[in-house]
């Protein structure tokens, strides 16, 4: 049993949403503008109904202290699909097993096209996606599309399915910077509601997926929970004391958070949790004021107004132009029927540099080296 | 009037005012900013630059006579890793100084000793003219001097918090003890931190995110330039001792007149 799953047994899912909710608006007043630095405790109030009234007052603070930390700057990423096969059948995703899709991996040659016009739009930081099947997208064929692209980019992440712990020291010693492995939600019997079948399903390993990444030295790991499975409350506060407990334990790794909200995809259920525009920006807000340091990252799934003004409240870096469908920006534009979800801000990465400018901040492409990383730990 | 010059390895500085070109909202308000801050040592983190392009936007915006390149370390975690970066810096950048940065804490981006040492150890022995990012430690600025580093570069805070010289004390035994430069980085975030540390005896400060974080970077960075050469002036001026009250003779040893 890993050792956070056990200290999730714990606590109980039903006394953790009531302490949330039982915030007063002292506490979220106390929270928001104490000097010495901020415990879970001030985190619920921070994420309470209580706060919804110093929304302005927290945008403030998370404005100021993501300005100190990060500057006038927005980094960019952008997604690059692998492959749509998937073993996993879960209820909220394009992929899933049962949906009736045209199923397809890259080949190398495909695989090249991508990134050749990726990097011509400009981004040097790219994210590789794919679904869980073991034989079609293993490690060997993560590790083989690493070197394909290393070339190409600075800084390559992966969002895939977990592994284990020598599989992805193998993958950081190809150059894998970040892991983006997100619980979905930490309700464990509402989560195998939604995961029924496939590798996925096993709840504890999911939850395990960031520690064994941490004991493998990886740079960077990104947490976040699917809003709308569950309370969004709850949910996002179990994923800050996973954060917390983290960043004691790999210190010397980085964290990044994000916040997809459910969108529409093919055979999808609706949410349960509907969590709208304010409450999304209490949320980033909340993050923002609990850990100064932490990344915070933004997809096409949420639309060009909110786009347009969020990265001011806290969020340090963006997609755009983002395709969700394997082969999308290349091999098959046209084939949207392949998508994972479907994205919403639509503009181009140019578009988005473009707008971040004349808001005074500057698109960051590259902030990351390939000189910088070593295989871990060879320095004794 | 003008405060005396700095040396460091083989070059001469008039301004004693170091910058960095991080968290600016674009290069050419990040040009401008250096430009009337009159700083002759310009950091840039190796992984914000394309080592690749000799077009890269960053390098493009510090090409002035004036201002040389100090390529920095940020982002390795290891000895080794660092030693390896600053030779990439080197061939790419074609300068043979190197602001060593090794921080495995990417919260505090606190400096690890123990790896700042080692690495500094073999870049000398390579030929770098070595600057390191380390904690106010008088002991560890003195192992570094053994190993041969250009300066020391002891924090005044955390990076990026501006909270000024919350490490007074230590960087006081660091500037008593030192033979080699000491700039103070990190932590300064106003005008007036800068002019204490060079009141204090620094010979130097490196400031980043107090201009670029300024609502008017370009005015702030002029505003550092005067309190770094005010300070300095202030130093070799020589303070005037503080008391707690007026005294207008001396008591105690006026019968000896």
């Amino acid at each position: 049993m890993s050792d956070f799953y056990s200290i999730l047994s714990q606590h109980s899912w039903d006394d953790i949403k009531e302490s949330i909710y039982a915030k007063t608006l002292v506490d979220a007043k106390h929270a928001l503008h104490k000097k010495e630095f901020r415990t879970l405790e001030d985190f619920k109030a921070l994420i309470s109904p209580a706060a919804e009234s110093l929304l302005e007052e927290m945008a403030q603070v998370s404005r100021q202290l993501t300005l100190n930390r990060f500057g006038n700057t927005v980094q960019m990423y952008v997604p690059l699909y692998l492959s749509n096969e998937c073993q996993n059948i879960c209820t909220y995703c394009g992929f899933s097993l049962h949906n009736k899709i045209k199923r397809t991996t890259l080949t190398d040659a495909q695989i090249i096209k991508e990134a050749e016009v990726i990097k011509a739009l400009g981004y040097d930081h790219v994210l590789l996606v794919t679904g869980e099947a073991n034989k079609a997208v293993g490690v060997e064929y993560l590790q083989h599309s690493i070197r394909l692209l290393k070339p190409y980019f600075a800084n390559i992440s992966i969002e895939v399915q977990p592994l284990e712990q020598e599989e992805y020291e193998l993958l950081i010693a190809e150059g894998l910077y970040a892991v983006l492995v997100y619980q979905e939600t930490y309700h464990e019997e509402e989560y195998k509601t939604h995961h029924t079948k496939g590798r996925k399903s096993n709840y504890e390993y999911r939850i395990d997926t960031p520690e064994r990444l941490g004991r493998a030295g990886i740079h960077k790991i990104g947490l976040g929970c699917l809003i709308g499975l569950e309370d969004w409350r709850t949910d996002s506060f179990y994923t800050a004391m996973h954060l917390d407990y983290l960043e004691k334990k790999y210190w010397q790794t980085r964290y990044s958070v994000s916040f997809p909200r459910l969108r529409p995809a093919e055979g999808i259920l609706e949410p349960k949790s509907v969590m709208t525009d304010k409450q999304l920006v209490q949320l980033i807000c909340a993050y923002r004021i609990f850990k100064e340091d932490i990344e915070l990252s933004i997809s096409t799934r949420e639309n060009a107004s909110f786009r347009n003004n969020i990265f001011r409240l806290g969020i340090t870096s963006m997609s755009a132009g983002s395709k969700t469908n394997p082969g999308g920006y290349a091999v098959f534009p046209e084939k949207e029927s392949l998508e994972q979800f479907e994205i919403d801000d639509k503009r181009s990465a140019t578009e988005i540099a473009e707008m971040l400018k004349l808001n005074g901040y500057e698109a960051v492409w590259k902030d990351w080296d390939k000189s910088l990383m070593q295989p871990k730990f060879t320095s004794s | 009037m003008k405060a005396s010059t700095l040396k460091i390895g083989d070059k001469i500085f008039q301004s004693r005012l170091f910058t960095g070109t991080g968290k600016f909202s674009n290069n050419d308000l990040m040009e401008k900013a250096i430009e009337i801050s009159e700083s002759e040592l310009v950091t840039v983190a190796l992984k914000r630059v394309n080592l690749d392009d000799k077009n890269d936007d960053i390098i493009k915006h510090l090409k002035h006579s004036r201002i040389n390149l100090l390529p920095n370390t940020s982002g390795v975690r290891t000895a080794k890793e660092a030693v390896f970066a600053a030779q990439l810096a080197r061939e790419a950048l074609d300068t043979n100084w190197v602001k060593l940065e090794i921080h495995p804490d990417p919260r505090y981006l606190l400096p690890d000793p123990i790896e700042t040492l080692k690495a500094a150890e073999e870049l000398v022995k390579l030929g770098f003219v070595v600057l390191p990012y380390v904690n106010a430690d008088p002991v560890l600025c003195k192992r570094l001097e053994e190993v041969g580093v250009a300066a020391v570069m002891p924090l005044g805070a955390a990076i990026g918090s501006n909270k000024g010289l919350k490490t007074v004390d230590m960087l006081q035994i660091i500037i008593e003890e030192s033979n080699v430069p000491v700039v103070i980085d990190a932590g300064i975030g106003a005008p007036s931190h800068a002019a204490y540390a060079m009141e204090l005896g620094a010979d130097a400060v490196l400031v980043n995110t107090a201009i670029a974080v300024a609502k008017d970077p370009v005015a702030m960075a002029y505003a550092f330039k005067m309190a770094v050469e005010a300070g300095r002036l202030a130093y070799e001026a020589k303070l005037a001792p503080i008391k707690n009250k007026a005294e207008a003779s001396s008591p105690l040893t006026a019968f000896l007149q």
